[in-house]
């Protein structure tokens, strides 16, 4: 980190004021410098690039994100030997800048309805690739508008005049050397966009492009020069994929919302507002009641994700020794529960960056307070999710037991022999005992799948279709992917806390980690109250212990943002400073505005004044 | 048009024309705010076309420009400030021009001033020979007046006031129009005369010169920087060193000081906060409400041109809005677009009765109006912002490009819940008003029409039997009357409790915020509720207005409850088995309205020039338009440095570095 931030040429202008197209340039010139450094210090441990990436650009995204976490991944794990010959070194090298174009203008995280199409000719042994309408278009890849000279396109191959699926292909795009497109393609940037302003995402048309055969990805399935068509041995492993991307966003989620309560807890101890008694000064706004419920459970969720984040990541690094070896057999669930986690925590985090900025007023608002607003369509994530769930509740319903996360569906049976388990259960739930909360969690995600998978089977009854059953019951299904997703996060944070040797930390981490949950509890008392887990009177509890927590977290705010140990520089923020010097910096700031540049605008003399003389 | 959108428009079970006419408020009302709507939008100056790709220097000169052809315009229409069209040509420019806060300016001297000032500023002002802004928040300083640090000192000898910024947190921070075009502001400063501080005060300071618009002495001014939106907005900073106005310039409708220094106050001030609840309530229904009526257009008509996966195996892919979780996300947001124009048609209403009382100086009604304007702005700016966030959301990637439209609507309406008093601390007024009215309807006393209610305390419980039940507004208005009630007596009950076991009476009051907030909150989703209902009661029958109308009335009620299940079920007032039949019902209500859910945005009746996105127009024709518009997008018509200057020398030249 000091490697980057101590590196005059990493500096920049404050992005703020820059337009879009100086924003690219500057992504890029970081970008060109980051790929020499790197070679320079010899960094190429994918998670050290990853970190290294993330300071020189300051958790932004960059240009040259798709070419090292998608392109170069991809020919490894894709390409033949004879393949990664031809392109792994000239793209290692960047000869080759590639992006990975699978997303279409109509078509997003359902990817088999992709509408591109590879068709084989026999007759030259080429590909012709074609968007043949508009919606096939390729729309979004980043880094495809001006940055990239190739990219993996997924197309429908067609060859001996049948469909066989997606497949990936190189192809491409823009002439070595003049940079400038190749005959057949049309690509450009598709324009501003809700952030992310430093990236060239991009739009690809192709009309009859012809590449060789030899420029489709050909590990796995083949197709031989005269057209035949090899099947490939198991079409799971591009998720393997997919699963290491998620648990980055995870990682991400905390990463954000951690620096988003910085920010909102810093300001907040040195905003002064309105008046706590007569006649005192302006106190903290941090010591207002309704300012810590803002922010606390928020700050407690940082710390939940961030567990959560680590988790995964090991667990990935856990299985994927096995995946290689061919043992797939925790891919599902792995898959399950990282897409459910992935939604669930950047749909809470994404929420809780907002809040922060609404807790710190009109400041909050002004831009040098940076958002992350990015989600994939999350509701998909938490559907697949959910199919593993009535899955597993099936399973458990059948007789079979299931391991891992979905256990506690083993005990539902029992549950049902004795329907008095479940109220003598209440009276156990002790607010103040995270394991028991624990407990009262998994209750709830145990009786919301329940109810979803047996609404789905009471649709199935009445109905011939499993679709329209499965769709009329999705509301509940993602319920309960929620209830499941927030069992596993308070768990695992629960879990963390035995490990923590330091006596002042573990109690500190525990009133967050009774914070996190008890909040969740308030949040959704409905859920709670509903399947009989908790009382009134036991919810009445919960809140007048949420709001005591609030008190007693209150004297180590500051101190619990500052572990996140955010550099200024990081933060980017003039709220968020380590110092608290807020307003000085912040009018230094606005004075550097473009529309300060001169003290007389330039529109004054072009409109205010004609008017002012002909009025 | 899409064909996928034209069928959405064959099944509509109503009429769009005589729906819009509803909302509008008759007939004749559509037709002139459509050719109000028609002319601006025909005028090529006020085209936003090119929006999205504008830079803060380019929109903020096309926001002058706007504002300075609009007088023209005006005058040409023979349209007025204060006519029924001034309305529509704030909506049909989608406040996208500058001298907003002039008009405050202006508002504020005619309100605060004295004849003798009235006189004396108001033609030029509404004549441009001069700009105002209107500078009352500082850096650190907020919604709370009195902790303004601004000084006004008044200097007998030379019967002037001696402003200034004492220190940093002092400056003045945030006011519209001030960065770079007002020539004139009014500042709230303290007050102090022989060293006595009198309060906070407005007085109008000169802060540019007429003549070549340069910074007065004393005077430092600019632009506060860029912002989440309102790139179009001159934003500033205003610093005063020693800067002295004239006695006179201090608006003394209410108080005055006297050449001798003596400090007089006269009248009410109460009328101030007039001026606030006039505001709050017109931002309801232009700030907010009218970009979640975009934002549902986009989202909705997006909905049904994007295809997505397959429903059944075998068919094409389906629409998105065929799937439930989709119109679980949007329909409820829909059905809020209409429960909170008619509230907000409620309080206009409310709003012009007290203002004949006022007049007739009858002040009585208030600290009701007070309350209803401040809780309402919270509850219902915070409602929409997230309900333009789920549209966005809805709309997948699409909806992350600025093209959609959305990210301007949604970060425009989030500075809503911000402005004109942080929602939180408006709630927590409303919540004093709610908590004062509690304890006098249940000492007997009389309290205003709207919180009668307070004073029956009925415990019972639902009486609801089966999911019908719960499509009777009776019983759902009911059971959200019971839930506000709970909130305010038990909070207030707590407060009491804690005052009387010996808590200071302001830490008891810090201490229950979290569930006075909650209880105001409550209160107002209740009102809402109810006056959506009767509102659907007083519908014409014909047409099919009133019956969808009861659909999206019944949807947004039970869309409460099913989200806010805890606080329904926590004193058994709904059962567990009742709340499952509040989601059956809400779940088939889903499947209702879908069937109408296009033609219901098309009788918000916006034009695609003031929805001004790709994928929201009309015709449906989503990917042309996206496609069209990336390709004027300024990265694509320039040629970028980037490639010459690093590109290329990494592209060519890295081998030999490594």
């Amino acid at each position: 980190e000091a490697l980057v931030i101590n590196d005059p040429d990493f500096q920049h202008e404050d992005l703020n004021f820059l337009s879009r197209s100086q924003r690219y340039e500057q992504a890029i010139r970081k970008s060109s410098l980051m790929v020499m450094k790197l070679r320079e210090y010899g960094i190429a441990d994918p998670d050290e690039i990853y970190w290294f990436k993330s300071f020189v650009h300051r958790g932004r995204p960059e240009p040259l994100d798709l070419h090292l976490g998608m392109f170069l991944p991809t020919l490894l794990t894709q390409a033949t030997p004879e393949q990664q010959d031809r392109f792994f070194m000239p793209a290692w090298n960047l000869e080759i800048i590639g992006t990975y174009a699978q997303t279409e203008m109509g078509h997003g995280t359902h990817i088999r309805g992709l509408e591109t199409t590879a068709t084989y000719d026999p007759a030259t042994q080429e590909f012709i690739l074609n968007s043949p309408t508009v919606t096939s278009i390729k729309w979004w890849p980043g880094g495809l508008g001006k940055t990239s000279n190739h990219a993996i396109v997924l197309a429908q191959l067609y060859t001996q005049g049948q469909c066989k699926g997606l497949h990936a292909f190189i192809v491409p795009i823009r002439q070595m050397g003049t940079h400038e497109p190749l005959p057949g393609i049309t690509v450009g940037d598709i324009g501003p966009k809700f952030g992310y302003d430093e990236m060239d995402n991009g739009y690809l048309k192709m009309d009859n492009f012809r590449i060789p055969r030899e420029n489709m990805l050909m590990k796995y399935a083949q197709v031989e020069p005269d057209g035949t068509y090899v099947k490939p041995l198991s079409d799971k492993l591009t998720y393997g994929t997919m699963v290491f991307i998620r648990a980055l966003i995870v990682g991400d989620s905390a990463h954000s919302l951690s620096r988003a309560c910085t920010i909102a807890i810093r300001y907040s101890a040195v905003r002064h507002q309105s008046e706590l008694k007569p006649g005192e000064p302006e106190p903290q706004i941090l010591d207002y009641q309704t300012q810590q419920y803002k922010l606390f459970p928020l700050l407690a969720t940082a710390y939940a994700f961030h567990f959560v984040g680590a988790y995964i990541k090991g667990t990935y690094h856990r299985i994927s020794g096995d995946i290689s070896e061919g043992d797939l057999s925790e891919l599902p669930e792995l898959h399950a529960l990282t897409a459910g986690l992935k939604a669930f925590t950047s749909w809470t985090a994404n929420a809780g960056i907002e809040e922060c900025r609404m807790a710190c007023g009109g400041h909050g608002y002004s831009r040098c307070t940076p958002s992350c607003t990015y989600e994939g369509e999350n509701t998909v994530m938490m559907l697949q999710t959910a199919r593993f769930l009535v899955k597993s509740y099936t399973q458990v319903s059948s007789g079979q037991q299931v391991t891992g996360m979905v256990s506690y569906l083993n005990d539902l049976c029992r549950q049902r022999i004795q329907p008095q388990h479940v109220a003598a259960r209440t009276a156990t739930v002790r607010i103040n005992d995270p394991a028991s909360l624990v407990e009262a969690y998994k209750a709830r995600a145990a009786r919301l799948v329940e109810a979803a998978a047996k609404n789905l089977q009471a649709e199935l009854d009445h109905r011939k279709s499993k679709e329209d059953a499965w769709n009329r019951t999705s509301v509940d299904l993602v319920r309960a992917s929620e209830a499941h997703c927030h069992y596993v996060v308070v768990k695992l944070f629960t879990a963390k806390l035995s490990e923590i040797s330091n006596a002042a930390v573990r109690a500190v981490l525990t009133e967050l980690c009774l914070l996190y949950a008890l909040y969740g509890i308030s949040k959704n008392t409905g859920d709670f109250l509903q399947a009989g887990i908790l009382t009134d009177a036991q919810v009445t509890q919960v809140n007048q212990r949420v709001k005591e927590l609030l008190a007693t977290i209150r004297p180590n705010a500051v101190a619990l943002v500052d572990s996140f140990d955010f550099n200024d520089v990081t933060l980017g923020s003039v709220l968020g400073r380590y110092d608290g010097n807020i307003y000085e910096n912040m009018f230094e700031w606005a004075k550097k505005s473009p529309l300060n540049k001169t003290e007389v605008h330039e529109s004054f003399h072009k409109h205010l004044k004609p008017m002012q003389a002909k009025l | 048009v899409n064909p996928d959108i034209a069928s959405e428009r064959q099944t509509a079970s109503f009429c769009v024309e005589t729906l819009t006419a509803v909302l509008d408020g008759g007939t004749e009302r559509t037709r002139r705010r459509r050719a109000v709507v028609e002319a601006i939008e025909c005028d090529p100056v006020f085209s936003r076309e090119n929006q999205y790709f504008q830079s803060q220097n380019e929109r903020y000169e096309a926001a002058v420009r706007k504002a300075v052809h609009l007088q023209k315009k005006m005058r040409e229409m023979g349209w007025t400030e204060d006519g029924p069209e001034y309305k529509y040509i704030y909506r049909a420019l989608a406040g996208d021009v500058a001298f907003l806060l002039h008009h405050i300016f202006v508002r504020s001297i005619s309100m605060l001033g004295s004849d003798k000032q009235i006189a004396k500023w108001i033609p030029l002002a509404t004549q441009y020979q001069l700009i105002g802004s209107y500078a009352q928040t500082e850096l650190g300083h907020g919604t709370y007046l009195q902790g303004l640090e601004t000084t006004a000192v008044f200097d007998i000898t030379t019967q002037e006031f001696i402003l200034n910024t004492p220190k940093i947190s002092a400056m003045k921070w945030w006011p519209g129009d001030m960065g770079r075009s007002a020539t004139h502001t009014v500042a709230f400063a303290q007050l102090y005369i022989h060293g006595q501080c009198y309060g906070v005060h407005p007085f109008i300071v000169q802060i540019r010169s007429l003549r070549d618009h340069s910074v007065c002495p004393g005077v430092t001014a600019g632009d506060i920087g860029p912002k989440m939106s309102f790139e179009h907005a001159d934003n500033g900073y205003l610093l005063l060193q020693n800067v002295r106005v004239p006695r006179e310039n201090m608006l003394s409708k209410f108080c005055e000081v006297q050449p001798d220094g003596t400090y007089v106050r006269r009248g009410s001030q109460q009328i101030n906060y007039f001026t606030m609840t006039a505001v709050r309530i017109s931002l309801i229904s232009d700030e907010v409400i009218i970009p979640l009526m975009k934002a549902c257009t986009i989202a909705i008509r997006y909905s049904v041109v994007r295809r997505q996966s397959k429903l059944k195996p075998g068919e094409e892919e389906a629409k998105i809005l065929d799937y439930q979780t989709q119109q679980e996300k949007l329909l409820p947001q829909l059905a809020a677009a209409y429960a909170f124009h008619f509230i907000s048609d409620y309080l206009q209403e409310l709003f012009d009765k007290g203002y004949r009382e006022i007049q007739r100086k009858n002040f009585d009604t208030l600290p009701e109006l007070h309350a209803f304007s401040s809780g309402f702005k919270a509850m219902v700016t915070q409602y929409c912002t997230s309900a333009v966030e789920i549209c966005l959301r809805a709309c997948g990637g699409h909806g992350y490009s600025l093209l959609s439209g959305l990210p301007s609507l949604y970060t425009k309406i989030l500075a809503s819940c911000i402005y004109e008093g942080e929602n939180t601390i408006l709630l927590l007024q409303t919540a004093r008003f709610l908590t004062k009215c509690f304890t006098a309807a249940r000492a007997g006393q009389p309290v205003p029409p709207s919180v009668t209610y307070l004073a029956a305390v009925k415990p019972g419980t639902c009486p609801a039997q089966n999911k019908l039940d719960f499509l009777n507004p009776d019983v759902y208005t009911e059971a959200y009357q019971h839930m506000a009630v709970r909130l305010i007596s038990s909070t207030a009950a707590k407060l009491q409790d804690l005052i009387q076991s010996g808590v200071q009476k302001h830490n008891a009051w810090n201490q229950c915020t979290v569930q006075l907030a909650q209880a105001a909150k409550a209160h107002c989703h209740y009102i809402t509720v109810k006056n959506f209902a009767e509102t659907v009661e007083k519908l014409e029958t014909k047409a099919g207005i009133q019956k969808i109308m009861k659909h999206l009335c019944d949807l947004f009620a039970l869309h409460g409850i099913f989200s806010n299940a805890g606080v329904f079920l926590h004193d058994g007032y709904i059962s567990g088995a009742q709340m499952d039949m509040v989601t059956a019902s809400y779940l088939d209500l889903l499947a209702i309205i879908r069937k109408d859910a296009v033609p219901l945005v098309d009788a918000f009746d916006l034009t695609d020039k003031s929805l001004n996105s790709a994928l929201g127009s009309y015709d449906g024709q989503v990917y042309q338009r996206l496609y069209e518009w990336a390709q004027k997008s300024p990265t694509n018509t320039q040629m970028s440095p980037a490639y010459e200057m690093y590109l290329k020398p990494l592209l060519h030249n890295s081998l030999s570095k490594l």
